[in-house]
């Protein structure tokens, strides 16, 4: 139980979360708003409050804290993993034949979503301008092309009265390591050791049976989130602010096992002294702010909840394209280009 | 205003106000919430400014409408050139930060698995 802080710094500081609503939620700390505080931007300040820490970290996930930040910025953060950080996707299909009972535009639609293991800072986007005559062609700086060519037949070797699929079929399911990679131009010598195809070879795509088959080429092209959600390099990308819950008075006993079992395992333990149990909290990290314990009238009085305005918790997951931490700093240099356009037009209509 | 006439322009300048130079409204073209909401953040740190707000003229459109009013008759494009620059060093800072804690990370891990 800290030391309760002042109203003014709980308002600047702090959104509460009440029984019937959040408090406290803009941001207010600019110039002029409190007598007294000095909220103008500073630098150094900044960059002495600021801070991040990496919780975990493997190939695919990432959970990482970023303290000291306004929320607008690590909001920005956020909408830029999800939609304006390019990946290379299935855009053209070409489809030579396709006697599957999956109808043409379905399979082009699941080719599309399928993630591409290729690092789009290597490519270029293709340009839309010259779409009419360059129709097939691709270049190689720009384009990835790929060929699913599949045709299912009957098992000879199966037993006269088998009835399962697997046995009596061949090449009966196509999966998305059916994918070959066709190399364009000098592809083959630039990305001679990385293999390029999908992420996950394990993903099924249609479902044939003897007879059907399936000839296609495809067109990889590098697009972001914003234009089709198929571009979108993270499986989710989101944050947290870090919960703060406070006891107001001492609780023991029963109250004390109920307040505990009002909020997530592991964020309130019940400590013994002299015999008696009396809550505590431990790690107020862990929980995920269901407010249950306003739903009891005695025990609602008894804790504050609220959440650090400016302490973020980032879960970032990628599709498997980029590793996590590769894909945030993609995300922060995507808001410093943005910056940077804006000043270069400011910069040259005044000189005009 | 701003670009030329065979690219699209990305920044134009709409004047509200005939002889001030302090209120004006900027359309930045292609651009949502991300850019406009975090550099609206960095122009109100700013003690110059009176007012600072953006809006999404409609939701189909992406441009939005940047408006800034300054006090003591300081031009409205300072506070945005300050705001920009200001965003830019945030990012940086933040890039540099976060490349030396995944380092440190990394090393941390390849340590414990020694």
């Amino acid at each position: 139980m800290a030391a309760p802080m002042s109203i003014v710094e709980e308002i600047r500081t702090r959104v509460i979360l009440q029984e019937f609503g959040v408090k406290n939620v803009h941001t207010t700390d600019y110039p002029g708003n409190y007598p007294g505080y000095d909220d103008a931007w500073n630098m150094a300040d900044f960059k002495k409050n600021f801070r991040i820490d990496i919780v975990d970290m493997d190939e695919n996930t990432m959970e990482f804290d970023m303290v000291g930040i306004d929320a607008s910025i690590a909001n920005a953060f956020r909408r830029i993993l999800l939609a304006e950080v390019p990946t290379m996707a299935v855009e053209k299909v070409f489809i030579y034949n396709n006697t599957s009972i999956v109808q043409d535009e379905i399979l082009a639609h699941r080719l599309g979503l399928v993630p591409i293991k290729a690092d789009p800072r290597l490519f270029e986007y293709r340009d839309a301008g010259n779409e009419g005559e360059d129709d097939e062609e691709g270049s190689e700086i720009d384009t990835i092309k790929l060929q699913l060519k599949v045709k299912c037949s009957r098992n000879p070797r199966a037993t006269k009265d088998s009835a399962d699929p697997r046995e009596l079929y061949l090449n009966h399911m196509v999966y998305s390591k059916d994918m070959k990679w066709v190399p364009i131009g000098n592809q083959a010598d630039v990305f001679a050791d990385i293999n390029i195809g999908p992420v996950h070879g394990d993903i099924l795509l249609a479902q044939l049976r003897p007879g059907q088959e399936l000839d296609i080429v495809m067109h990889c092209v590098k697009g972001i989130g914003q234009d089709h959600a198929k571009f979108s390099p993270v499986a989710t990308a989101s944050y947290r602010l870090l919960p703060e819950i406070s006891l107001l008075e001492t609780v023991e006993g029963e109250k004390a096992e109920r307040l505990r079992g009002c909020f997530s395992r592991g964020v309130m333990e019940l400590e013994d002294r002299d015999g008696r149990k009396f809550a505590k909290v431990v790690n107020s990290r862990l929980d995920t702010c269901s407010r249950e314990v306003l739903r009891h009238e005695d025990l609602k009085n008894l804790v504050k909840l609220a959440r650090v305005r400016d302490h973020f918790i980032f879960t970032v997951e990628s599709s498997g394209v980029l590793p996590p931490d590769v894909l945030v700093t993609e995300a922060i240099k995507v808001l410093m280009t943005k910056c940077s356009r804006f000043l270069n037009e400011l910069n040259t209509s005044n000189m005009e | 205003m701003a670009g030329d006439c065979e690219k699209k322009p990305v920044l134009e300048m709409m004047q509200a106000d005939g002889g001030d130079e302090g209120c004006v409204t900027y359309v930045l073209h292609n651009e949502d919430h991300t850019l406009g909401n975090s550099l609206r953040y960095l122009v109100m740190k700013d003690v110059d400014v009176e007012f600072c707000g953006y809006s999404i003229t409609h939701p189909s459109e992406s441009k939005i409408n940047f408006r800034i009013q300054t006090r003591g008759g300081i031009p409205a494009t300072e506070p945005l050139r300050t705001g920009l620059t200001q965003l830019n060093h945030v990012c940086q800072h933040v890039l540099n930060t976060f490349q030396a804690r995944v380092d440190e990370f990394k090393g941390n891990q390849d340590q414990s698995m020694e």
